[in-house]
């Protein structure tokens, strides 16, 4: 449904997107996860033709958005990062105006703009000035006006930013509902929400799309470490020497350290072995002092922090 | 179609809950008001100058002096006035970003722009309607000549017509309002006083002045001369103004 292939934004001589490809089945829920500034938004816009590529293509239900855009964007429904509304009107008249400029006819339009207040729950506010709705709210007339026309392609740009927990969990439970039927692309910085929403993710990163899997498969591939958190009281340099040196250990790095105070570490080792017994030993046996020490378990939080903060030359070896 | 009725509808209903509408009617009405019984003031007190010194001779056309006098006036508040009608049609709509919302729906950049400026005309058109009704009073004493008027305000509304053209591709350059308004305003006030260079120039720069001040086709209107070159030269340039402001709004679609 959605076909992006070495998809490149230049901005001023820099890149946001970098040769970006993949792949959205029809009705699959796909989500675009990566930090602030990692070229989520620019893609989205490239993909509702609301700016053109650097190079690469697009194409959406078979029609490229650069040479067929008005055919693409018959078939879309686009939420922008900042809810587009116009604050002077109301929320009738706002789902009514954006009905029309997307060819409702007359006689459909109220049953349209009903179902998608329906859907996002605008009931109580129809009637109120969309400028003075609370962020929460704002954001969902914005996903109302993305739903109306039933487009085939929902391309959501961070749907769930500035709502609160209950309003986010709607939101999700919305989307999910959604999906069935249609397709969709949503993109966020929030991990829990592609693992709860999607069934495919892409991780980009700095333009680059670093990982690309279902949420599952992402914290499994990962699942190649096990990581111990300590904290010792002791001098930082040498606790961190002589754990280094112990087999089995990956890597040892300070995670919280100030002067004069125990250190905190996360030791990151092999799979099945079992270090702690190792790791208590030769602390206690310098004479340091062993605080704490808990096994943790690799999340797809981990996952998301490792792929998205290794230097860019390790994560385009890793692509290869 | 459908989409040009929306937008323009949504522009009309957005000049009338946001101030601008109101401040603008307001100030032209007082000016226009202003202006008419000042005018009238000074041929009242001309005809008695007249009358005092026994040259009664020639009789002054009196609605039609006022109405000239106004008129040119009004083309100077339309100066000041157009610019705010203009700033917001897509500053604003490109500093809440609504604007993504437009060019990624299936509005075309003509649709847009269209339904934009012809709700800019239909508040000149409420504009010059409030004028007719400024100079109304003549008509209860007399019989004045019709005709020039109908001219006159023709050639106001081509002329507002211009500017609003012009205003409307300089909004589609920024975000910013203010500095939408200042430089309509700047170019408006450019093509207005480029006439008083016309004196002192010669030949080819000299018809290039007169032919560029909107002023000086605006003249011909007010004495009740309805010029097709003057017709061109407003409809042309609204239209480049508008031919730009499509450039400019397909530019942002271009591949660099
Ligand atoms: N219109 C623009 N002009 C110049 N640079 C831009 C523009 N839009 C985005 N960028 C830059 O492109 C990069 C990616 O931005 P964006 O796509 O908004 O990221 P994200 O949505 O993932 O946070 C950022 O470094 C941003 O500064
Ligand atoms: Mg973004």
């Amino acid at each position: 449904m959605i076909e992006v292939e070495h998809l490149s934004k230049v901005f001023n001589g820099r890149k946001a997107v970098d040769d970006v490809s993949f792949y959205v089945g029809k009705g699959e829920v796909l989500g675009f996860l990566g930090p602030n500034g990692a070229g989520k938004t620019t893609t989205m816009r490239i993909l509702t033709c609301y700016m053109p590529s650097t190079e690469g293509t697009a194409r959406i239900a078979g029609y490229d958005v650069f040479e067929e855009s008005l055919e693409v964007r018959k078939r879309i429904g686009y939420l922008p990062e900042n809810p587009p509304i116009y604050p002077e009107m109301t929320v009738d008249s706002y789902l009514n105006f954006v009905a029309k400029i997307k060819g409702t006819p007359a006689g459909q339009r109220m049953a349209q703009v009903d179902k998608v207040v329906e859907e996002c729950s605008l009931g109580d506010v129809r009637r109120r000035i969309v400028g003075r709705l609370s962020k929460g709210y704002k954001q969902r007339v914005g996903l109302a006006q993305a739903l109306l026309k039933d487009p085939e392609v929902l391309i959501l740009d961070e749907p769930t930013i500035g709502l609160d927990p209950k309003q986010i969990h709607e939101v999700r439970t919305l989307i999910k509902g959604l999906a069935s039927t249609r397709t969709v692309i949503l993109s966020t910085h929030i991990l829990p929400e592609v693992s709860m929403t999607c069934n495919r993710v892409v991780i980009i990163n700095k333009g680059k799309v670093v990982a690309m899997d279902t949420p599952e498969g992402l914290a499994a591939q990962m699942k190649g470490a096990e990581r111990i958190a300590l904290i010792v009281d002791g001098p930082s340099e040498a606790i961190r020497e002589k754990i280094h040196a112990i087999e089995g250990v990956i890597s040892i790095q300070a995670t919280d350290e100030k002067e004069g105070r125990p250190t905190s570490f996360a030791v990151e080792c092999q799979l099945d072995t079992d270090l702690r017994p190792v790791l208590a030993s030769t602390i206690v046996s310098q004479g340091w002092g062993l605080l704490e020490m808990r096994g943790v378990s690799m999340s797809l939080e981990d996952v998301f922090i490792n792929l998205t903060t290794q230097e860019p030359t390790e994560a385009d070896s890793s692509r290869r | 179609m459908q989409n040009i009725l929306a937008i323009w509808q949504r522009e009309i209903k957005s000049y009338f809950v946001s101030p601008i509408a109101y401040v603008v009617l307001t100030v032209f009405l007082f000016l226009s008001g202003f202006f008419f019984f000042s005018y009238l003031n000074q041929v009242i007190q001309a005809t008695m100058m007249q009358a005092q010194f026994g040259q009664g001779s020639q009789p002054i056309d009196v609605p039609g002096i006022i109405f000239k006098s106004l008129l040119q006036t009004t083309s100077v508040v339309l100066l000041f006035i157009v610019p705010m009608l203009t700033m917001g049609l897509f500053a604003e709509e490109k500093k809440r970003g609504t604007i993504e919302l437009l060019l990624t729906t299936p509005v075309g950049h003509f649709q847009a722009i269209a339904g934009k400026y012809l709700a800019s005309l239909t508040f000149l058109l409420i504009l010059i309607l409030t004028n007719v009704i400024t100079i109304l009073p003549l008509f209860l004493h007399g019989q004045p000549d019709w005709q020039p008027m109908l001219s006159g305000y023709l050639g106001m509304f081509l002329y507002g017509m211009t500017l609003l053209a012009i205003g409307l591709f300089i909004s589609t350059l920024t975000e910013n309002q203010i500095v939408a308004v200042m430089a309509t305003f700047g170019v408006s006030l450019a093509l207005f006083v480029i006439e008083s260079f016309s004196a002192s120039a010669t030949g080819v720069a000299k018809s290039v002045i007169d032919y560029l001040s909107v002023m000086s086709h605006l003249e011909d209107f007010i004495k009740g001369v309805i010029d097709t070159s003057h017709i061109i030269y407003y409809v042309t340039f609204a239209f480049v103004g508008l031919f730009l402001a499509y450039r400019s709004l397909e530019s942002m679609r271009w591949k660099n």
